[in-house]
């Protein structure tokens, strides 16, 4: 059964094949191949903007939505276990497309449904059609995903996106720079991930002058709560702030990526720049779905 | 005066887990399920040894640990000996090697983990990384060390 829970799910070969598809529907987004299949979004943790990009992919494509988008108007406010949900939802569903506030909710999902699962996030832990609609953006800013150098900034401690991307990352040879304050720096998890499959990384903790021969600088949003210490954030908000200026050394291909929504992490001067690319990123994630979810019913 | 020594019986047939560290002997009984045992069992512990300053010893009478059984206590000591014995020998010495897959003994240290929340056994893949054992759980992706892993 072809549920995708984890990034790490899909060999190199299926990756591409989702990139391909996903270009395919980029050109061709409105058909009727899911003409007649129902999707279910159950959305136990709220999250308007992949809810909404994943039913239009679906509705673009012919097939009708089912769902819950909060927890508490869902039976599991009655006491249900995740077990009996997706058993009653796969009666009714040819796919099931889940978010939760609980890690490896969609994994244990996908053991005891009889319909594909697709996660739309698990807690902290996975969110692999982002990593997907990241990869795609690389791939058709850079032409390629191979060889490249990725600069990651902000919130990289906590920041699942990036994980997840150095994760996805590793089959193309990249160079990394991690840019973040000390306390939120990348993890050790990671840097051996990186140190045990050879791929190049270093660190630094200053933003601006420090992404100049980067391909693509990824930026993620600094939260006040993740900081026990006021003062250091106080500090360090405005030094992982992009504005139009820190550009100008950039190479011309350097595109700037964003997961949304943006706060102040980058400032609204950038926005003009044929750099900003974080808009069209989460278009992609459109298409993306729309590959994911034909992938996931084999069709 | 007479010197009174412990006399552990030799077992006729059985196993022997040998060279457990002292403060694993306990976790090693809960882990084989021996708590619930209703044959001749022998612990001992801090006993004097060469090779450890001190270990624990388990004598299991007429119960033949399979493999698997044994290999569950690679996971809390992993240099412990395990010896079957048959009519008083030694018919087989068994080195431990860690599992890849666990399953249901170690809990999630992770709080938001879905086998702290629903009715679901825990299960993690074994690895080992440059000598550093870890556990990954299979449902939340969080690693463990094997020295931090909570048994159930």
């Amino acid at each position: 059964m072809s549920s995708l829970v984890s990034i790490s799910d899909y060999t190199r070969d299926e990756i591409m094949e989702i990139l391909d598809r996903a270009a395919e529907f980029e050109k061709n987004p409105n058909q009727r191949t899911l003409e007649g299949k129902v999707v279910a979004t159950l959305f136990f943790e709220p999250s308007t903007r992949t809810r909404l990009s994943f039913e239009t992919a679906a509705n673009r494509l012919g097939a009708r939505i089912i769902g819950f988008s909060d927890a508490s108007t869902s039976s599991t406010s009655k006491g249900e276990t995740l077990h009996d949900t997706i058993q009653m939802v796969s009666n009714y569903a040819d796919v099931i497309v889940m978010r939760h506030y609980i890690e490896g909710a969609a994994r244990y999902a996908s053991e005891v449904s009889r319909v594909p699962i697709i996660n739309a996030g698990d807690g902290a832990n996975q969110h692999p059609s982002q990593t997907l609609l990241d990869l795609y953006s690389i791939r058709k800013t850079q032409g390629t995903l191979n060889d490249l150098t990725i600069c990651m900034a902000g919130d990289l401690k906590f920041g699942r996106t990036v994980h997840s991307l150095i994760q996805a990352m590793y089959y193309f040879n990249p160079t990394f720079r991690f840019i973040a304050p000390k306390e939120l720096r990348m993890p050790d998890e990671y840097k051996l991930f990186c140190h045990r499959h050879g791929i190049r990384y270093e660190e630094c903790t200053e933003l601006d002058a420090h992404f100049d021969d980067a391909d693509i600088l990824y930026m993620t949003r600094i939260q006040k709560e993740r900081f026990l210490d006021l003062d250091e954030y106080e500090r360090v908000k405005d030094v992982y702030s992009l504005h139009l200026r820190m550009l100008d050394h950039s190479k011309d291909t350097l595109r700037i990526l964003h997961p949304l929504p943006r706060v102040n992490e980058i400032a609204q001067d950038v926005d003009q720049s044929p750099k900003a690319y974080y808009f069209q990123q989460a278009q992609n994630g459109l298409y993306v779905r729309q590959a994911i979810i034909s992938k996931a019913l084999g069709l | 005066m007479s010197e009174k020594k412990l006399q552990v019986a030799a077992l006729c047939n059985g196993t022997v887990i040998d060279h457990l560290p002292a403060n694993r002997l306990f976790k090693a009984v809960r882990l084989l399920g021996l708590e619930d045992y209703d044959g001749q069992l022998t612990i001992g512990n801090n006993l004097e040894s060469a090779a450890m300053q001190r270990k624990g010893i388990i004598k299991i009478s007429d119960r033949f640990l399979s493999e698997e059984e044994s290999n569950k206590l690679a996971l809390i000591a992993p240099l412990a000996r395990v010896n079957i014995i048959r009519n008083y020998e030694v018919a087989e010495k068994r080195e431990l090697t860690l599992p890849s897959d666990i399953s249901d003994i170690v809990r999630c240290p992770n709080p938001k983990c879905i086998t702290n929340h629903q009715p679901v056994s825990t299960r993690f893949h074994v690895t080992d990384e440059d000598g550093t054992v870890m556990l990954r759980c299979h449902y939340c992706e969080k690693q463990t060390r094997r020295e931090d892993a909570e048994l159930k």
